[in-house]
């Protein structure tokens, strides 16, 4: 059976989407980063094709999205490394027909996608505040000692609101201490929250854009019912949540990888299962003393050998790939580094 | 300056260790540029450099007192210098050659003439190698090698002082750049806009303009130094000046000066929209109020003139990856995007 495999590694969770050749959803995961971006490939890859399913599965494309991804790229190998701009709005438009506007709340990253004819026609993602999405709503959850689902269907439960102030995150939890302090009920608090959340979202990220229906709500976030119900309060409108509204970036670029295959189908540079969970990939980082911007790069390392080097700012250790030395205390700017550079052709 | 037989001190590149002494001494609500421009000063200093020359202004942006307040804050931690600022003075025109007496004093009038002139060749010649870069980049297979080549070049021109050896190497670079095998994807053309700071510093915007280039976009920019000196110093009599034109294009949406270059962003947006370019960029420092003003008329510049405008607001801040995500998604769009031919 020739499959199709997405990633999408975040900075909060971490998930994968396998298709068929007929773009039919097989399997997907859905699991927390937790800080470890490569166990978490690797747990989840596990999880996604069980021994039984990865011996008859034959893997025709890898897709890689999210800001790991140049790093699931590199321990998988993929054949698409897209932005997640393009796979979310990718997988919105194969999951609900006819969608114009696409808001996907994630872990730490929020945007808002326009699209006309199934293109991406605008789009815009949160800038310098992460309030609001993923990552804070935990935050608070765990403050208020609540499990997360709860928080949102406690919020949405609540036949009124309390007004929070939503511009920024500090002044959002200073405010709710200070409502739950005054005793207001909880529910209505928390559904404030919500409400100040997408009111957050519309104003910043959203700001100038005309959002017309049908609108698609997800990400992570779109599991939380009270921000649902804030939304459709404020634009007047209902939103759809897709049923794989958490793996939607994972499915799309599953869908691009699916489609790339189509229009030029070559083998897959995936590696295979054993390379991936047998491997003992290590991360190391070095300063780069070659100008005085001291570069912090990142190599990644299996089994003693180096697969890919990213964080320079001039590319040197970036073009090198699998070319960079193996130990990385004594790396010679410069000289060296150009030399082998020239070798190396793409 | 070697021209005018003075020691000069060139700031070392701005590097990450520039914008940490940079942001530690600037106020914290100032933008990238002020941080970045006390960055170098320190860095400079430290190499012995006892006087800095800055460019000023009047324009109501708060870079006009920059080169004051900048030289009070190094002052306080410690520095000594002269500082001597390139702008239009209180008491008038008259008073700038006698203010600036003290670079010329090694020098007398005809030497000083050549001097100027050598300047302006350079930043003209300096201004068409990178238009050479921002044309091939996007269009070649090996981008390593364009960006090699054009550092090559740029080293062979500061060394360099006559103007015809400056038409050479720009020349050789062309030449060697036409021979690099060239790939047959299409090559969608985005306008940058914005913050001239942010936008002739590669170090304060992440080097976009190269970015974009091995994404195979082609950036167009009408920004640049020489217009600046041109429009702002020289009354616009050293070369043709588009400046009256973009000004013209920017009326139906900002109708006065706001500050900085922000009617020009607006100006040259509809300018490029119009030459046909696929998308727009408008970048700025954070905080910078010209071109949040600028910003808030581009949404409905976007539809008149049928373009897809993105801002980004660049600051102090070491994780590339968004910014990296943004480029990459509005690339996908001009690619992907519907075919704005069509539209027409």
């Amino acid at each position: 059976m020739k499959v199709f495999l997405g990633v999408d590694l975040g900075s909060v969770s971490c998930n994968l989407a396998l298709i068929d050749a007929d773009a039919r959803l097989i399997a997907r995961q859905y699991l927390r980063t937790a800080g470890e971006p490569v166990t978490a490939v690797k747990t989840g890859l596990a999880r996604l094709l069980p021994p039984d399913l990865a011996g008859e599965a034959e893997v025709c494309g890898v897709g890689v999205t999210g800001s790991g991804r140049q790093l699931a790229a590199v321990v998988l190998g993929a054949d698409v490394v897209k932005n997640e701009i393009t796979a979310h709005g990718a997988a919105a438009v194969f999951a609900c027909p006819g969608t114009r506007t696409v808001i996907e709340i994630g872990g730490q990253d929020s945007k808002i996608i326009l699209l006309r004819d199934g293109l991406v026609r605008d789009f815009a993602m949160n800038t310098v505040c992460a309030a609001g999405t993923g990552s804070f709503i935990d935050q608070q959850a765990a403050r208020l000692g609540l499990p997360v689902e709860e928080l949102g269907r406690r919020a949405a439960a609540s036949d009124h609101s309390i007004r929070l102030a939503g511009r920024c995150g500090v002044f959002a939890e200073s405010d709710m201490i200070h409502k739950q302090q005054m005793g207001y009920p909880l529910d209505a608090i928390l559904m404030g929250l919500c409400e100040s959340l997408a009111r957050n979202y519309l104003n910043n990220v959203a700001r100038g854009k005309k959002i017309e229906g049908p609108i698609v709500f997800q990400g992570g976030v779109a599991a939380n019912a009270g921000i649902k119900k804030a939304f459709a309060g404020l634009l007047q409108q209902e939103l759809t949540v897709p049923e794989h509204y958490d793996v939607m970036g994972a499915l799309g670029t599953a869908l691009l990888s699916r489609e790339e295959y189509a229009r030029d189908p070559q083998p897959s540079r995936f590696k295979g299962m054993d390379y991936v969970q047998q491997g003992n990939f290590v991360n190391r980082s070095f300063v780069c003393s070659g100008c005085p911007n001291q570069c912090e790069v990142a190599a990644m390392q299996r089994e003693g050998q180096t697969l890919a080097c990213w964080g320079d700012r001039c590319r040197r250790w970036e073009s090198l790939g699998a070319c960079a030395p193996k130990e990385s205390h004594s790396i010679k700017p410069f000289a060296q580094g150009r030399e082998t550079g020239k070798e190396k052709t793409e | 300056m070697k021209g005018l037989r003075l020691d000069l001190t060139v700031p070392p590149p701005i590097t990450a260790k520039t914008v940490a002494l940079g942001s530690r001494a600037a106020p914290e609500g100032s933008c990238m540029p002020m941080k970045l421009n006390l960055g170098n000063f320190m860095e400079a200093l430290e190499q012995g450099a006892d006087t800095i020359i800055m460019a000023g202004g009047w324009g109501p942006c708060r870079f006009g007192w920059f080169a004051q307040s900048e030289a009070d804050i190094l002052r306080d931690m410690g520095y000594e210098f002269e500082l001597l600022v390139l702008e239009r003075p209180d008491a008038g025109w008259r008073e700038l050659p006698s203010r600036l007496k003290p670079l010329g004093a090694r020098t007398g009038w005809p030497q000083r003439v050549r001097a100027l002139r050598a300047a302006w060749q350079k930043l003209l010649a300096v201004e068409e190698l990178e238009d050479s870069r921002n044309h091939f980049l996007p269009r070649a297979r090996d981008k390593n090698a364009v960006i090699r080549l054009y550092e090559q070049g740029r080293q062979e021109l500061e060394r360099c002082d006559e103007p015809a050896e400056m038409a050479q190497i720009n020349q050789k670079l062309r030449r060697s750049l036409q021979s690099l095998p060239q790939h047959r994807r299409p090559v969608p053309r985005v306008g940058l806009v914005g913050e001239i700071y942010t936008i002739l510093e590669p170090a304060a915007n992440y080097n976009i303009i190269e970015e974009l280039g091995r994404l195979d976009v082609e950036c167009l920019c009408s920004a640049r130094v020489t217009d600046w000196v041109n429009d702002h110093v020289l009354g616009g009599r050293a070369k043709a000046s588009e400046r009256e034109h973009i000004l013209r294009l920017a009326r139906p949406y900002i109708g006065d000066t706001v500050g900085g270059r922000g009617q020009e962003t607006v100006g040259e947006a509809v300018m490029f929209a119009r030459r046909r370019a696929e998308g727009v960029i408008q970048i700025g420092p954070l905080g910078c109020m010209p071109e949040l003003v600028a910003q808030s008329v581009l949404p409905e510049l976007s539809v008149n003139e049928n373009v897809p405008v993105m801002t980004l607001w660049l600051d102090e801040h070491s994780g590339s990856g968004g910014l990296q995500t943004r480029l990459e998604a509005f690339a996908d769009l001009l690619r992907r995007g519907p075919a704005r031919e069509e539209a027409r």
